[in-house]
């Protein structure tokens, strides 16, 4: 156990000596400790998010330290009356949330919601992707919106848990062709590996997720993508959006970073301005390409106005899926 | 030949040094992790994530995979010794394993339980070696029918641990699928018997239940019934080491249960839990004594343990094959390639490859450390039962409470733990087995979950269990374990 602690310090030392040495300005104004909320358990979206934000802030000399404080659970809304009430008024946190928040506080019917908090920016995004079988004899998502309309019943959707991001695109995809959201005949798995196999395994008509979920499998040729939710084509991926095959819906599943309530203006001001630093290092940069995430940075009353903005449509999404009141 | 090639290259990687040493301490790590109630693999690796940014990749999964096997290893040395199981793939082995140890044969229990998962590690590694792209084809042949049917069968095997009387084993399988009902329904996302609490809404853990139900149970049921039997040190009397009839008893449930093992842990939505009920029922159907079953059977732990090791080398196939996430702790070392900047697909084994052969071929190196680690520890483990039973079970209450509240942090959580605690002791009190209660928490949802993915894929056409050969095969076995030994039985009237 000490050998081994010795040994990640040892390397640790010697990766960060070599990236360190440019950056070492600017250290007067620098929040010394940051406090990191991640509403998830260690290893998914918002964590990963949490971690990368230490690692880009430290090796910008951004700040000293950042401790990390996992609360996991029902879409981050365990955690988000404990941020709302236990960490009121510390002007040095900030907790990582985003889309799947929005949509879990309207489903589980949450106490609390995310206008309590300081909103300080959204960071990253992650488009969705429509993906077939290999052997699938759909070829466009005209194809597949067509099977839909003729008889809902035969096209199964696969994706994450009811109500989550993939369900909401199927939705909104349903709707937008002019069908009946709540006749997609949506089949839920826990996670991304089970309705991979599911589609590796052609035991459904077609898939939803994230594109870092299925990516690899478009690559390999095991799945076709139809098409994505970004709002234009991406760079190194040949799949057209949503939008360019007429149907009219455009879908981000957004990360981005809240500040508790009762903050000081001041306070608020160090925040926005230390994550904007942050945006802007070169290691934040190639963290987005290391984990394949758009770069949609929006700080500030406009974050804020975009958060009600959402709520207001995924509340809409979810009514039509039967899933909210 | 191309694969022994690439395997041998994959020893060149995994014997350098510094390789080497990541891999003891990753089953040292597992080990210790196994053995303490409550924290599992998974959680421990996504704690040690943050490596990922100073050490090498291959390094880390050479580390990773060692915690990985090396819990699996640890977790059944609590089930046998303390009748608190660490794991929920290892709830089996405490049924015998702990009859066992009580009977003062803690030690041979625990060497056929170290041998049988070094059995069972290597063959499942050899599995994962050669036949992948083969397992990997059958597991994806699995969708929400055969699935559903595999549970059907899961279920028929529960009736080898209802213990003596069918009517209350039943009563707790019922309690254990009222428990897997809680929480948020994955199909419709509405809540289930939340009663307004958030953190019921992800449902309940097995592991709370499991460590509550045994470890909180057992300790209350000593404080409220002291008997001065079971006050003085449980002795270990005879030898440590396994009889020659023990030998013969344990070999073939070894590789019985590697059989049942692999594939079924390579099924993407199969667990390591199903494995070994499954391999705990076929080992008392086909005891010759199966009147010792329930008293501390070897075969019984002999089984169980190789299925649950053989099934964690099966998660691994989807997992390297196929880029595919099929368990908690394959879907957080996937997120680990993901910081290496390395893609997790099916085309990991060409564009990988020394990271992926370094890994398999530490995994045999792993599982013979492992071994050797643990057969000299099976003495100083049975020495933990000289320690009187009043200041254990005060130790194991609090490793508990520490090991519960110390991961989740919710207070929930803890409450829970002794609800448990307490609904174990009151069914010791009137001869409940506690059993059911966690196969019920598991299987329900799994069962729940697949039948209605079925129904929504075929339009509610219930047919379909039956028009799939693989489906109709899994529901004809589960017909025969339910009506075989009957029917044996009647003939033999007759």
């Amino acid at each position: 156990m000490l050998w081994s602690r010795r040994q990640v310090l040892a390397t640790g030392l010697l990766a960060s000596a070599s990236a360190a040495a440019p950056i070492r300005t600017g250290l007067a104004q620098a929040i010394e400790q940051l406090r990191i909320f991640v509403p998830a358990n260690p290893g998914g979206g918002w964590d990963q998010t949490g971690r990368s934000m230490e690692m880009a802030m430290k090796s910008a000399g951004l700040i000293k330290s950042a401790q990390i404080t996992n609360v996991g659970g029902a879409g981050g809304t365990v955690g988000l009356p404990q941020f709302i009430n236990q960490w009121k008024g510390q002007g040095n946190a900030l907790m990582v949330g985003g889309m799947v928040m929005v949509g879990a506080i309207i489903a589980n019917k949450a106490r609390n919601n995310l206008t309590e908090t300081t909103p300080i920016a959204r960071l990253t995004g992650e488009f969705q992707v429509v993906v077939v079988p290999a052997a699938s004899p759909f070829r466009s998502m005209a194809d597949l919106v067509a099977a839909f309309k003729a008889d809902p019943a035969k096209v199964s959707w696969a994706g994450g848990s009811a109500g989550g991001t993939d369900h909401i695109l199927a939705g909104m995809i349903a709707k937008a062709a002019g069908g009946d959201p709540r006749k997609v005949a949506y089949v839920a798995y826990s996670g991304g590996g089970p309705a991979q196999a599911a589609l590796l395994g052609n035991q459904v008509s077609c898939g939803i997720s994230g594109w870092g979920e299925f990516g690899e499998q478009v690559r390999a040729g095991k799945l076709r993508a139809l098409g994505i939710s970004a709002d234009k084509r991406q760079p190194g991926i040949d799949v057209p959006t949503l939008r360019e095959q007429g149907i009219d819906v455009e879908l981000f599943n957004w990360r981005g970073v809240f500040a508790p309530p009762g903050i000081s203006d001041a306070q608020r001001q160090s925040l926005l301005d230390l994550v904007d630093r942050m945006v802007k290092s070169p290691a934040w940069a190639e963290i987005l390409k290391r984990y394949d995430w758009t770069d949609i940075y929006l700080p500030g009353d406009r974050y804020r106005a975009y958060i009600a903005s959402e709520t207001e449509r995924i509340h809409a999404i979810l009514k039509d899926l039967g899933l909210a009141s | 030949m191309e694969t022994l090639g690439q395997l041998a290259h994959g020893f060149a990687v995994a014997l350098t040094p510094l390789n080497l040493l990541w891999a003891f301490v990753g089953v040292f790590l597992g080990t210790a992790v196994g053995v303490l109630p409550g924290l599992g693999p998974a959680l421990t690796i996504a704690l040690l994530l943050p490596i990922t940014f100073s050490v090498d990749a291959t390094g880390a999964f050479i580390l990773f995979a060692g915690i990985y096997y090396g819990a699996m290893y640890g977790g059944s040395t609590t089930s046998i010794l303390l009748n608190t199981p660490g794991e929920s793939a290892t709830i089996v082995t405490a049924l015998e394993g702990n009859r066992m140890a009580r009977r003062g044969r803690a030690g041979p229990a625990l060497a056929t339980a170290a041998i049988g998962s070094f059995v069972a590690g290597t063959v499942g590694t050899l599995g994962l070696t050669f036949l992948a792209p083969l397992v990997v084809e059958f597991a994806l042949r699995f969708g929400p029918a055969e699935y559903f049917s595999l549970m059907v069968l899961a279920f028929v095997t529960v009736s080898a641990m209802l213990g003596a009387s069918a009517l209350r084993g039943l009563a707790a399988l019922l309690v254990g699928l009222f428990l897997g009902l809680i929480g948020v329904d994955l199909q419709t996302g509405q809540a289930r018997f939340t009663f307004g609490v958030p953190e019921l809404l992800d449902g309940i853990d097995v592991i709370v239940v499991a460590v509550g139900l045994f470890a909180v149970g057992e300790a209350l049921f000593l404080a409220a019934h002291p008997r001065p039997a079971e006050q003085a040190p449980l002795k270990v009397s005879g030898s440590l080491w396994m009889t020659r009839d023990d030998w013969r008893r344990s070999w073939k449930a070894w590789l019985r249960g590697s059989a049942i093992g692999f594939p079924l842990g390579s099924l993407p939505a199969g667990g390591a839990e199903v494995p070994t009920f499954i391999s705990y029922f076929v080992e008392k159907k086909l005891s010759r004594r199966p009147e010792e079953f329930g008293q501390g059977a070897i075969e019984g732990v002999a089984g169980p343990e190789a299925a649950n090791n053989a099934s964690a080398a099966g998660v691994l196939v989807p997992m390297l094959s196929l880029g595919l996430p099929t368990s908690a702790t394959a879907a957080i070392m996937l997120s680990a390639f993901q910081s290496y900047g390395i893609s997790p697909g099916p085309l990991l084994f060409q564009n990988q490859a020394d990271l992926v052969w370094g890994l398999i071929a530490s995994l045999y190196i792993g599982n013979a450390m492992l071994l050797v680690l643990n057969l000299p520890l099976i003495g100083l483990w049975v020495r933990i039962l000289s320690v009187p039973a009043p200041l254990l079970y005060a130790g194991i209450l609090v490793f508990a409470t520490i090991g519960t509240y110390g991961i989740s942090q919710s207070p929930v959580d803890l409450l829970l733990l002794y609800a448990m605690g307490g609904m174990g002791y009151l069914m010791r009190r009137f001869d409940f087995p506690t059993a059911p209660v966690i196969i019920g928490l598991i299987l329900g949802p799994l069962a729940e979950q697949e039948f209605r993915r079925a129904m929504t894929i075929s339009g509610g056409d219930l047919t379909v269990f039956l028009s799939k050969p693989l489906s109709a095969t899994l529901l004809a076995l589960a017909l025969l374990a339910l009506i075989g030994p009957m029917l044996l039985r009647l003939r033999r009237r007759a």
